[in-house]
């Protein structure tokens, strides 16, 4: 048992030393893709500042520094929330791309520790982005984390990465089934998540037929807990409403999108999908 | 220098007349365009362990999709295909421990060096990464590429390059069988000569199961123990060189046996025909 899963972590291994070695080849987009995240986030953070003057009102201190912190949140947790969906959506449309698809699915890895190497150099890739854009927004504007509550925080984001992997395996089927057409889809299911998330605003906003899409997305979940994490201190008792929801989502998409993708997989050898020009 | 691969993966035991690799009335078809395209139709085939076979015949014919069947690529319509008695189906993953295919294009991250493409290539099929340095320094040196040149990324190395990449990277795996599609197509007299070599010396030092494909005559001739000429998805002739010499032709070449069997010659039907399994897949 211990020397099997030693061998699926040796060959999960595999995926995460070469995620990083492509990091490192592209590191001019690595970089490019990192000031885009800090000046998306940036961008945010003043929209905060500027409440008083946009909406001409007085506001005090405390509660434009509030306010930040709440659009910050949203802006860093979607970042890393959405580099693992993306990344692992483009499985497939990456390799078709580099024109290595053919080799990595005749490799004789298993499907789920090859989707866990994945996950597991996505992950790497996120954390380093997510981790240098709060860094950089901190070095222009001052981020009140005096009542963050840190440990809450990481639960939160390592339950709502489990529910965005699970996404992601199984919007990664699209490309595979349609080689153009399903990266697009994938980028839809991405853009209505950040819509009904409430990632910058409460959900309460939304109309009443997109409040009740919020409330199956991971994201409104892991967002909302993030925030009282981080803007209230809230411990893992009180987050718990936030925490069981997404990790519901994480239990539930991972093992049906990975039947999907193994599904697809073998609709695609039947059809001749599986190869580099679909 | 010997050929340094993996001795751990080497061919399974085999019991008494199990082939290597037995296809049985192998069909595939494609939807194409709104219409039905028969790449294979009804191929019977049985390689014996420690053979070469080469599967000769003009692009369409249906020799990448048969490849492709038996590499897990693609899953057969109809017939059933066995790797030394394992089921490709039922027993996929035992099935990919023990292929490896080099595909007429190499397939590769173009900007990670080869070293760093055939670390990744080895760890996926187990081997430690310290090992597959030091084999993959041994197997790109045998096959003409300077040590200079292994970090370098893929991108910078010429297409004969990449293609003895590639086949460096089935033979650190240790194949027990391997299945070579057009593997020295695109490269040089002398890079095709190496190639072709170094094919022999991984058969014969081994023991390892050689299945390849290719419209080169004299490729077929010079590499294989036994010819398979596939036209139009069927297999329509098999046997030694001079078997089908003997059988078809009438001034003993295998262009002979070609324009015999099919009523054209190769360099027409490689010229002529589009590509039926790249149409339909």
């Amino acid at each position: 048992m211990i020397a099997e899963f030693a061998t699926q972590a040796g060959l999960a291994y595999a995926f995460v030393e070469r995620e990083v070695a492509l990091m490192k080849r592209y590191w001019l987009w690595e970089v490019v893709w990192i000031i885009y995240g800090i000046v998306t986030s940036l961008s945010v953070a003043f929209i905060g500042i500027a409440a008083p003057a946009i909406s001409g009102n007085q506001v005090d201190p405390a509660t434009t520094s509030r306010f930040v912190l709440y659009l910050l949140v949203g802006t860093i947790a979607w970042r890393f929330m959405g580099l693992v969906f993306e990344n692992i959506a483009e499985i497939i449309a990456w390799e078709r791309w580099e024109g290595t698809i053919e080799y990595t699915f005749m490799a004789p890895v298993p499907r789920l520790t090859h989707l866990a190497g994945m996950a597991g150099g996505t992950i790497v890739r996120a954390l380093v982005f997510s981790v240098t854009t709060l860094f950089a927004v901190m070095l222009f504007i001052p981020v009140d984390l005096s009542h963050a509550n840190a440990l809450s925080a990481i639960v939160m984001l390592a339950v709502g990465t489990v529910a965005f992997m699970g996404l992601g395996i199984a919007s990664a089927v699209f490309p595979m089934l349609w080689t153009e057409k399903g990266l697009q889809m994938a980028y839809i299911v991405q853009a209505i998540v950040l819509l009904v998330s409430g990632v910058y605003y409460p959900t309460t906003v939304l109309p009443g037929w997109l409040q009740a899409l919020s409330v199956i997305s991971p994201a409104t979940y892991v967002i909302e807990g993030m925030r009282r994490a981080l803007l209230d201190g809230a411990d893992l008792a009180a987050c718990w409403p936030q925490v069981w929801p997404a990790l519901l989502v994480g239990v539930l998409s991972i093992p049906i999108g990975l039947r999907a993708f193994i599904a697809a997989e073998r609709y695609a050898k039947r059809t001749g999908r599986l190869k580099r020009s679909g | 220098m010997a050929i340094a691969v993996r001795e751990s993966l080497g061919p399974p035991t085999l019991g008494p007349g199990v082939p290597a690799l037995r296809a049985r009335d192998v069909v595939k078809r494609f939807r194409s365009s709104g219409k039905d395209v028969q790449a294979v139709s009804g191929v019977s085939v049985a390689v014996q362990r420690g053979e070469i076979y080469a599967l000769l015949g003009a692009n369409g014919s249906g020799k990448s999709t048969l490849i492709r069947c038996f590499s897990t690529l693609l899953e057969p319509d109809a017939g059933a295909v066995t790797v030394f008695g394992l089921d490709i189906h039922d027993d996929e993953l035992a099935v990919k421990r023990l292929i490896n295919r080099v595909s007429v294009e190499a397939s590769f991250f173009k900007k990670l060096s080869a070293m760093e493409n055939l670390v990744y290539a080895g760890r996926l099929y187990g081997v430690p990464a310290a090992d597959a340095r030091l084999r993959s320094r041994e197997i790109l040196v045998r096959l003409g590429i300077a040590v200079a040149r292994h970090d370098e990324p893929l991108e910078k190395l010429s297409r004969g390059m990449q293609q003895k990449v590639a086949i460096a990277r089935a033979f650190l795996t240790s194949p027990a069988l391997l299945l070579l599609d057009e593997p020295t197509t695109g490269l040089d007299i002398r890079s095709k000569r190496e190639v072709q070599t170094f094919v022999r010396d991984l058969r014969d030092e081994h023991d390892a199961t050689i299945l390849l494909t290719t419209h080169d005559l004299d490729e077929a001739e010079r590499l294989a123990d036994r010819i398979g000429v596939l036209h139009e998805g069927k297999l329509v002739a098999e046997g030694t060189a001079a078997e089908l010499a003997g059988r078809y032709g009438t001034r003993g070449s295998l262009e002979d046996v070609f324009m015999t069997i099919t009523g054209k010659k190769l360099e027409e039907l490689a010229a002529g025909d589009g590509d039926a399994e790249e149409a339909g897949g």
